[in-house]
């Protein structure tokens, strides 16, 4: 453990941007919000870079504690700060791609009334998920992982004149709380068995502990609720809805917040918690089961999306799975690794994705689009590098991560053939959809109109200038672009031989030294499977390329006649399995009508209402008549003051008699 | 010897009847008068007590509404004259010049 005094920096730095810009960015030129945004975001990039520099396994982990927070007996919590390899990865992760995503949002949003606004609440979410990422304590990630939820519900709120906006950020803060319910009485929980919140401290005391492998316990119960709380905010099943909604919001937060950075937040929470999983085989087992069913059926309703936005929503939900499959299987660095590969690859993919829908005025349909290559071809070129790395084609870097997944959840001691195929199916859907996507979007003929006006189109683009046929983006979209193709290129090698995860070896110590045991006893059997597999996977990328490019390239009028063949699973397919329609029928429609009708009508108005309203008429009644009393005649005053002692000498008497 | 209760008896009609006039009576020398008889039916009722228990108290208290009565008697004639005075009448429900 070192003191570094420079990490509560790097989360401060975009605060401040944030602030500058929330407070005078309205009377501020768009230049001057610029360069206060960027300045910022890429000075915690930097300070990162500058971290990473100095960073030696020998002194890791750092920490920094900027100052207590609460005290109460035994039980301290500090605002303090921690990175270690882990922290490490996912504080790069962060601060460059949100970096990237920042200059892009420049050329995406320059034209949009609110630019100041947009920039404020990017910062503000770069400032909460560096807190997130940075925290040494669950308390101090669970501001972060608040922060991160408020700062997401801003954004995907962000045009909140439209409803749908408004009312896909209301889902996602309600969804997200749901899950935050459970990571609070994870946190309690913790509270009263280790009376700390602190990492080391907690892994310290789950280590005491023995693994319940016999029956559910304490450890399990912790390891179930996080997963909860992961699932809400990293779009997991059950609680998956509110991520397709969320692409109401601006591309460039559908980029960084809603693929990159925020929605891994889950895994990296889970991967955090590594300690307190391996100690409850049970909750790991739960979470790779989570990770492989969502994987799979978010990658089936991706199929059928026609709007570019979701299909990549479905593929980010999908995505995540994996990472879920690979944390579940005990393979917490594939994990890891595959959350770094796809914050390039799914960044990408979005960014270019928005760059499309900035190129044709707004339109998001991919049944619009088409032979967009000749038109924007630093996109075209971008999106290609994305979608091969997404499939897992060697040598892009989602292949690297993929393959590590899948390989770990076939050799992992808690992984098993099931999830294996389940994963290369997976796979090979992905591979599907998304050169499906590629083929609607850049091949073919244009199907959109040539000259689109403003009011068109789910992304309420303004732009100022008539909009003619598409067009290529400015540079300072496709400067991001590039960075991250570059990425998504090479940024799987860092994988290769296994160096990435003895890089993070130490943070996973216990399971990862035993698994690095195990792979060098298991060496020489397994690298025959290990190949046959990573065939396998490979194989089914083909196929998927191989079967879009006959559905939507060489015979465009098949997948209709397919649809129309499937009827009833296409239609249900196409509408999310009706599983918006089944939780409004089974949750929302029950708790509204509970609420009107019990709550509101029955309690409220009927109960509560009614007895201070009773109470107040009845006190109004009673006046009223003793007001009657107060005539200002004196001789009915004296009639009272007699009638007053009558009772009184009446009532004397009475109890005279009655006592004796 | 008279039993005590007929004392009682008499000194409670003589206060009704008081409470009665005072509450029924508009002139203001009848309400006046209504007064003085509760005044004096609770004196009976004191000397009875006193007699009846042997002792001087009651005789005593008595003595003191007497002298307070007539004090009374003393200022609220003078009242009532000058209440005539100036409003010409006796009737208590036109002496309302106080009232809303």
């Amino acid at each position: 453990m070192t003191p570094n005094p420079y990490l509560w920096l790097v989360p401060i730095l975009p605060l401040a941007g944030a602030a500058i810009n929330g407070f005078f960015g309205r009377r501020s030129s768009k230049k001057a919000i610029s360069i206060i945004a960027l300045g910022f975001c890429g000075a915690a990039f930097a300070l990162a870079l500058f971290l990473a520099a100095g960073f030696s396994s020998a002194s890791a982990p750092y920490y920094f504690n900027l100052a207590h927070w609460l005290r109460s007996g035994s039980f301290q919590v500090d605002f303090s700060f921690y990175l270690d390899q882990l922290s490490l990865v996912m504080l790069l992760v962060v601060t460059g791609v949100g970096f990237l995503i920042h200059i892009y949002s420049v050329g995406y949003m320059w034209d949009d009334d609110g630019y100041y606004r947009f920039m404020s609440y990017m910062n503000l979410f770069m400032f909460f998920m560096l807190t997130l990422v940075l925290a040494k304590n669950y308390l101090v990630m669970f501001i972060g992982w608040e922060g991160v939820g408020l700062a997401s519900y801003l954004l995907i709120g962000f045009w909140f004149t439209k409803d749908s906006a408004a009312a896909a950020g209301k889902k996602a803060f309600i969804v997200n709380r749901i899950g935050d319910f459970g990571f609070l009485i994870a946190l309690f929980l913790m509270i009263k068995h280790f009376g700390s919140l602190d990492f080391t401290r907690v892994f310290a005391a789950v280590q005491t502990l023995p693994t319940e492998t016999a029956g559910a316990g304490l450890l399990t119960a912790i390891g179930l609720l996080l997963m909860v709380g992961a699932a809400g905010k990293s779009a997991q099943i059950p609680l998956y809805v509110w991520l397709p909604d969320a692409m109401e919001g601006p591309t460039p937060v559908s980029a960084l917040i809603h693929a990159a950075t925020m929605v891994t937040a889950g895994v990296y929470m889970v991967a955090r918690s590594s300690a307190i999983f391996e100690g409850a085989p049970m909750a790991m087992m739960v979470v790779a089961i989570i990770g492989t069913l969502t994987a799979l059926f978010a990658a089936t309703i991706g199929i059928a999306q026609t709007d570019i936005k979701k299909v990549l929503a479905y593929s980010t939900v999908s995505q995540l799975g994996y990472m879920f499959m690979a944390c579940g299987v005990g393979a917490f660095s594939a994990g890891i690794f595959h959350l770094m590969t796809h914050a390039f690859f799914k960044g990408l993919l979005f960014l270019a994705a928005g760059s499309v829908i900035h190129g044709i005025g707004g339109e998001q349909d991919m049944r619009k689009m088409g032979g967009l290559r000749q038109y924007m071809p630093w996109t075209f070129l971008t999106m290609t590098i994305a979608t091969f790395a997404i499939a897992g084609f060697p040598p892009f870097a989602g292949f690297f991560s993929k393959d590590e997944i899948l390989w770990k959840a076939y050799s992992s001691e808690y992984g098993s053939w099931v999830f294996w195929l389940t994963g290369v199916i997976t796979a090979f859907i992905t591979s599907f959809y998304m050169f499906r996507l590629w083929f609607l979007t850049f091949f073919g003929d244009y199907r959109g109109t040539a000259a689109q006006g403003d009011a068109h189109g789910h992304d309420d683009h303004s732009h100022g200038h008539g909009h003619g046929g598409p067009h290529e983006s400015p540079w300072v979209m496709l400067g991001p672009l590039v960075v991250l193709a570059f990425l998504s290129l090479v940024g799987g090698w860092i994988g290769i031989g296994g160096r990435f995860e003895h890089f993070l070896a130490p943070v996973f110590q216990s399971g990862a030294a035993a698994e690095l045991a195990h792979e060098t006893s298991g060496e020489a059997a397994g690298t025959g499977t290990e190949t046959l597999l990573m065939l396998i996977s490979v194989g089914a990328a083909f196929l998927g390329l191989f079967l879009a490019w006959t559905l939507y390239f060489r015979r465009p009028q098949l997948p209709a006649r397919i649809a129309t063949g499937l009827g009833g699973l296409y239609q249900a397919v196409a509408h999310k399995y009706y599983i918006d329609e089944l939780y409004n029928v089974l949750f929302v429609k029950p708790l509204i009508d509970g609420s009107t009708e019990i709550l509101w009508h029955g309690v409220d108005q009927n109960v509560i209402d009614a007895t201070v309203n009773n109470s107040a008429s009845a006190a109004r009644h009673i006046s009223d008549n003793a007001r009657h009393m107060q005539s200002g005649n004196l001789r009915s005053y004296a009639g009272w003051v007699a009638a007053g002692g009558a009772v009184v000498i009446a009532y004397m008497i009475w109890m005279g008699v009655w006592v004796r | 010897m008279i039993p005590l209760s007929y004392y009682l008896l008499l000194s409670g009609i003589l206060f009704v009847c008081g409470v009665l006039g005072f509450l029924i009576k508009r002139n203001i020398i009848t309400i006046f008068m209504s007064i003085e008889l509760m005044l004096n039916g609770v004196n009976l009722s004191f000397v009875a007590f006193a007699a009846h228990w042997q002792a001087l108290s009651g005789q005593v208290f008595v003595f003191f509404v007497m002298v307070v009565a007539a004090a009374e008697a003393a200022v609220g004639l003078a009242i009532i004259i000058a209440v005539y005075r100036t409003r010409e009448t006796l009737n208590v429900d036109r002496v309302n010049l106080l009232k809303l």
